[in-house]
């Protein structure tokens, strides 16, 4: 099982797409670790800068989160880079199921909880770690922390402790 | 209660379901390119498992940049062609043979009414326009697939459209599908199956069925899909008419693929779209669409016809009806994809390449290439490109550059006037 604790990257726009996540101009390469220096490379969002990125584990973000192409490369940029967990209002079909095809977590929450995280812990230093056995979240900066619940479908819960899916569907069909 | 046809689909090709909302189903195709298909090859190599479930249902085209520019490209196009040969994938589309996969694998007959498809390419719900559930799917749901004929997928909510009336002159199945996305919104559809159907959708022929179906994706729906009927045994007719004594034979078995009338829907939406204009898109997202009359006079410095949503023959023989006798602005460049080598071949015989040269467009070879800007027509920073593909994501055919979606014939008058056109200033 892979790592869900660590640093969160806040990323305040709805509808970010895979072309931003990794433009296809890198979707000749043939491992996932070259894809690394390219991570949300053509992201329109006012304020970011790529440095964003380094030592975060965690992306927060609103709606329709990696809409657009197929590409599975969206979600191994995100892995080589350390990011496991991704928490939004809600997701793309293909990129959701891609993120727990290769054993991580794209977590849904309701609007009202993704904009009081926005509100309280955005531009602070903030921490999450993924409580998996209890389906919370634990939420910490330097000031306050707490627990959020989310649900998680019994074959996604089952697809993050197996590492994904070729090794599950190995063992099964 | 009765069924949509996504879940008869599903009744038919569900193997188990080893969770709640969790349909494990058996695959009649997977299709394979040679960009989301080499890792799923070295993936599957790396863990000792580089088999295929069944050769004969695997699909293989090298399409998104063709012929190969530089040596990685070269490298995906090497993993994709030693795989098909070392496990005997004979439907396989190289160089020479190859087009575009949403407009070749359909033209030799390898989608059928309720079928199940997969492929590692989010316009996979082009197929859906045969009656089949077709899914675009990640790299592991491919290699799955691939390794062992099964996919996932949740429950199949599907969203109805009836499209009543006449399209108007002018106006073709891309400004419609433009149209039920902006009301849809870039996530309207998500996890949901939309139906297109009505008289609009009757009168239609698979290629304008294909592009309506094509952009599914863009309101976020996992396979966009039209009922089978007499023009979708027309089109098969060359592959099935060894299986059926008649077509009406033909369009019996096929009925069974066609939802009930009382099957139960997410939302209905019904619209009489006489008075529908033609459509383009503005900003960064497909639902960002206004019509054409509002956004004439938007200069442009690249007009791109091609692509799995409007390169089939039908849309080139639009352009060229347009482009006739005439010649593009001095202010635009222009290029032209025909999808497939067979689309090639017909808009040569029918004069149609010869209408595109003489008006100044740039003929290639068919590939995907332009479309997300990975070769054949990538923008410069600052450039706009009038395009009859499916995304107009900032960057997406070039960093820095706008993409303006519109139907082939707005992307022909628009190339004329080096700027937004209404195609119909050329149908007096």
């Amino acid at each position: 099982m892979k790592e869900f604790s660590g640093k969160v990257l806040f990323l305040d726009r709805s509808d970010i797409n895979t072309d931003e996540i990794i433009p296809a101009r890198y979707l000749t390469e043939i491992t996932k670790e070259a894809l690394k220096p390219y991570l949300l490379e053509d992201l329109t969002l006012g304020g970011f800068s790529n440095e964003d990125i380094k030592d975060k584990a965690v992306i927060l973000t609103r709606a329709n989160f990696g809409c657009g192409s197929s590409r599975e490369h969206a979600p191994w940029a995100l892995e080589v880079n350390g990011i496991n967990v991704v928490i939004a209002e809600s997701y793309a079909r293909i990129f959701r199921q891609n993120m727990y095809n290769c054993g991580m977590f794209a977590i849904e929450l309701p609007t009202d909880k993704i904009q009081y995280l926005f509100e309280n812990y955005a531009g602070k230093d903030t921490s999450i770690t993924i409580d998996i056995d209890n389906n919370k979240i634990i939420v910490t900066s330097s000031d306050q922390s707490e627990e959020i619940n989310f649900k998680v479908g019994e074959f996604d819960k089952t697809l993050v402790k197996e590492g994904g899916w070729v090794g599950y569907a190995d063992k099964n069909y | 209660m009765g069924k949509t046809i996504a879940e008869k689909i599903f009744d038919a090709h569900r193997v188990n379901m080893p969770f709640p909302d969790t349909h494990v189903l058996k695959l009649d195709r997977v299709f394979c390119h040679e960009i989301t298909t080499p890792i799923a090859i070295t993936d599957l190599m790396a863990r000792g498992m580089d088999r295929v479930f069944d050769p004969t249902k695997i699909k293989a085209v090298i399409d998104h940049v063709t012929p190969a520019k530089d040596s990685k490209t070269a490298e995906q196009g090497k993993i994709l062609r030693d795989w098909a040969k070392r496990h005997g994938i004979k439907d396989f589309f190289d160089i020479g043979r190859n087009g575009v996969c949403h407009a070749i694998f359909p033209e030799k007959g390898f989608v059928r009414p309720g079928y199940t498809v997969i492929m590692g390419d989010s316009h996979t719900c082009t197929h859906g326009a045969f009656g089949a559930f077709a899914a675009g799917v990640g790299t592991t749901d491919l290699e799955v697939g691939i390794l062992k004929g099964v996919c996932a997928f949740h429950f199949p909510k599907t969203i109805k459209f009836v499209l009543n009336g006449t399209l108007r002159p002018g106006v073709y199945a891309k400004d419609l599908i433009l149209f039920i996305i902006k009301e849809l919104t870039v996530n309207g559809a998500t996890n949901m199956v939309i139906e297109f159907t009505g008289p609009v959708v009757d009168a239609m022929s698979m290629e304008s069925r294909m592009t309506l179906c094509n952009m599914a994706i863009e309101a976020g729906g996992t396979c966009g899909i039209c009922y089978p009927d007499m023009t979708t045994v027309e089109y098969l007719w060359e592959f099935i008419k060894d299986e059926f004594n008649t077509k009406e034979d033909a369009l019996t078995e096929y009925s069974k693929w066609i939802s009930d009338a009382d099957a139960s829907y997410e939302k209905v939406y019904e619209y009489d779209v006489t008075n529908l204009e033609p459509m383009v898109t503005f900003g960064y997202k497909p639902d960002q669409v206004k019509t054409v009359n509002d956004m004439s006079d938007t200069k442009i410095d690249q007009v791109y016809i091609g692509s799995c949503t409007n390169g089939r023959i039908e849309d080139l023989r639009i352009a060229a009806s347009i482009l006739k006798d005439k010649k593009i602005s001095d202010e635009v460049r222009a290029i032209v994809s025909p999808a497939t080598p067979d689309i090639y071949s017909m808009a040569l015989k029918e004069g149609i390449i010869e209408i595109f040269q003489n008006a100044g467009f740039c003929v290639t070879n068919p590939t995907c290439g332009a479309c997300l800007g990975m070769s054949n027509g990538v923008l410069a920073n600052g450039e706009a490109c009038a395009s009859t593909t499916n995304r107009n994501f900032n960057g997406r055919m070039g960093k820095g550059g706008t993409v303006h979606l519109m139907s082939p014939a707005t992307a022909a008058a628009s190339a004329l006037e080096g700027k937004i056109t209404n195609s119909q200033l050329y149908k007096a």
